[in-house]
């Protein structure tokens, strides 16, 4: 007897091996089980080209947003203390008591510089002005710039040398010497070549630009200027009390909490580690701005946009794909490998989406470092894994559903219609 | 003596409450290894519901059933997964063939269920499909392929791992006069064997000629019958009356 099978007779020669008496199925089951079924999971995921990459897109869109927020949230918090990161070589602030933050000064004593000078455990102490000053720019157009006056010997507060783009620190102790930040050069000189030698009216002074640092970007848009303390206060005029911080340094050996305290202690003034006064000023801007909010708010919007885009359509996926588990359920495959072949699909679409979205965010990040505005700009590895973490919370939510429905269904389902 | 399924005042309720209703009245129906039986009767009658709790796909209510010898309702949720993994071949209505995979693939299913490997598991399928006469067509998705070809590859998923029983649903309703007839003699051909057994659920009378015996099913009960040369013969007066009475369960042995 013979059958036709699509024109082709079938003879009885070429009958199939399966079903002999006495053959009974040779099982192969070992690592090939799990490796197969995985495949099959990834076939049925990449089977409707446009539904995954759907999925991937909204998972890329949603990472993207998620890490690029919330580091540009941390990189303009940062901005906030950035005269604090630049001082690198005074290692404590001391400030009025009242003082919340970096841009509060209230004025101190000048011998209040001696006063810390003669604390325990404190190597050195100079004054330290931060103000504002105005200047004439190139285009005859008043600007307001913030001053920074560090100590007259020491030069302590000034710029590391490495970040010097043109000229000396060093230069600082020449007469009217001023060294402006190059975002405040550019802003003063649009287009102009980096020269040094260009000289200023500073609040009816000369001032003369001896150095162009590559400073932290500021939080305002204001140029900096960084000069003697002497100077400073020649620029700025005579004022009872001009002294906005002391800066000091802990002796060898000394904890700096220890240091610090002892200062509190007997000056009555606030004594704080750079680290912790540039916390203390960036919780400031936390809570009293609406910085939180508006980065807030989008860091929300693109978990809402992932949880929704993204999980409703992985959810349809599994919904539309039900008859196909129920296929599997059929044929004798457990709920557990079901289980682990949804979890496959969601972490393989979970780590796709996501390192497009990271790889978007880099491009964009690079571009934004070529702007002076943004140079600052950067990518932490703090809010990639944040983003990492979001995106498999939102990719577990979304398979757990589905898994749920798989497990729910009953495999007879697939004798309907 | 095994039988393929053994059915013993079999019943099956759905729902609760006032929407309960009861799909399986007490059922008996013995189906030997060695042929091809089929269950017919009309919509509605619990034919999908009685190959769906003998493929261990759903729980019955009440009675007894075994399968291949084996007490089905003793067994454990995972026990029953495993038997039919093992055990039981499908060939669904609506093919249920999965879209992303090739014909080969999808013939190789049950064997990557089964935990072969997955070279081992293709060359097998493809050996398969070519004894069906579709070894030009291994590498073609689902939707490439005709009606006939569908099912030819449904039959091979569904025998590729050497199951003592095979189930069909309506195998030939998506199919023409013409390819329905054909696939059917393809499925006699390569899936009676003296030690399987197949039961084909059917609505088309064409197709009775396949079978070696036909149980007649109306309103949750099996009414008659016919078995080998009685096929197509008048139903007793005595039998068909059987069905009157929901409380009446019909006992008949093929």
């Amino acid at each position: 007897m013979s059958a036709i099978a699509n024109g082709t007779a079938v003879s009885e020669t070429s009958r199939p091996s399966v079903g002999s008496p006495g053959v009974f199925t040779s099982r192969k089951r070992g690592r090939g089980s799990a490796s197969a079924m995985n495949w099959v999971a990834l076939r049925m995921l990449t089977g409707d080209r446009a539904k995954y990459l759907g999925l991937i897109f909204a998972i890329a869109f949603s990472t993207f947003l998620i890490a690029q927020q919330s580091s540009l949230f941390v990189v303009v918090v940062n901005r906030t203390r950035s005269f604090i990161v630049d001082v690198t070589d005074a290692d404590i602030w001391v400030m009025a008591p009242a003082t919340r933050y970096l841009d509060e000064v209230f004025s101190l004593k000048d011998n209040d510089v001696d006063r810390v000078r003669s604390v325990p455990g404190v190597r050195w102490a100079v004054p330290f002005y931060k103000g504002s000053a105005r200047v004439i720019a190139a285009d005859g157009q008043f600007r307001q710039t913030t001053l920074l006056g560090v100590d007259d010997a020491s030069l302590a507060g000034a710029p590391e040398p490495r970040r010097m783009v043109l000229g000396s620190v060093e230069n600082l102790r020449d007469p009217d010497a001023v060294v402006t930040d190059l975002a405040g050069y550019n802003s003063l000189f649009p287009g102009e070549p980096l020269t040094l030698g260009k000289t200023l009216e500073m609040n009816d002074h000369r001032a003369n630009i001896v150095g162009i640092v590559s400073a932290s970007v500021p939080f305002g848009p204001l140029p900096v200027f960084y000069t003697r303390y002497s100077l400073a206060l020649d620029f700025v005029g005579r004022e009872r009390k001009l002294l906005s911080f002391v800066l000091a340094k802990g002796a060898p050996g000394a904890r700096l909490s220890d240091v610090t305290k002892r200062i509190d202690d007997q000056t009555g003034l606030q004594a704080l580690s750079s680290d912790e006064f540039g916390w203390m000023t960036i919780w400031y801007y936390i809570r009293h701005t609406a910085f939180t909010t508006v980065f807030g708010i989008t860091v929300v919007i693109a978990i809402i946009v992932g949880m929704v885009v993204a999980g409703q359509t992985f959810y349809m996926f599994t919904l539309e794909n039900l008859k196909q588990f129920g296929v599997l359920k059929a044929t004798g495959t457990t709920n557990g490998r079901i289980v682990s072949m949804i979890l496959l699909q969601a972490l393989l679409v979970g780590a796709l989406g996501y390192s497009i979205g990271i790889g978007m965010d880099t491009l964009v990040f690079v571009a934004m470092s070529h702007n002076q505005a943004t140079r600052d700009s950067m990518l932490f590895w703090q809010t990639m894994g944040l983003a990492a973490g979001l995106e498999l919370l939102i990719v577990l939510i979304a398979s757990l559903a589905s898994i749920r429905k798989v497990l729910v269904l009953e495999a007879a389902v697939v004798f309907r219609g | 003596m095994i039988h393929a399924v053994v059915c013993t005042d079999m019943e099956k309720w759905f729902g609760a409450g006032d929407t309960r209703i009861q799909v399986l009245r007490g059922l008996s129906l013995e189906i030997p290894l060695g042929e091809m039986a089929m269950i017919e009767g009309p919509s509605g009658c619990g034919k999908t519901t009685l190959i769906s709790i003998m493929a261990g796909l759903l729980d019955a209510s009440g009675g007894g059933l075994e399968v291949l010898g084996t007490d089905s309702t003793s067994m454990s949720a995972r026990e029953r997964v495993e038997f039919r993994r093992d055990n039981i071949g499908f060939v669904f209505q609506q093919f249920n063939l999965l879209p992303a995979l090739t014909a080969v693939e999808n013939a190789a299913v049950p064997l990557f269920v089964a935990g072969w490997r997955r070279r081992e598991a293709i060359e097998k399928a493809s050996e398969l499909l070519a004894t069906l006469g579709l070894g030009h067509r291994t590498r073609s998705l689902p939707s490439q392929l005709s009606g006939g070809e569908q099912q030819r590859v449904t039959f091979a998923r569904a025998l590729v791992h050497e199951p003592r029983l095979v189930i069909c649903d309506e195998p030939t309703s998506a199919l023409d006069a013409k390819t329905g007839h054909l696939v059917m003699e393809l499925l006699s051909e390569i899936a009676v064997r003296p030690d399987r057994g197949v039961i084909v659920v059917t609505h088309d009378s064409r197709i009775f000629e396949f079978a070696g015996t036909i149980a007649h099913m109306e309103d949750g009960l099996v009414t008659h019958v016919e078995k080998g040369e009685s096929i197509g013969r008048p139903v007793p007066a005595g039998i068909a009356q059987g069905v009157q009475s929901s409380r009446d369960h019909t006992e008949l042995k093929i």
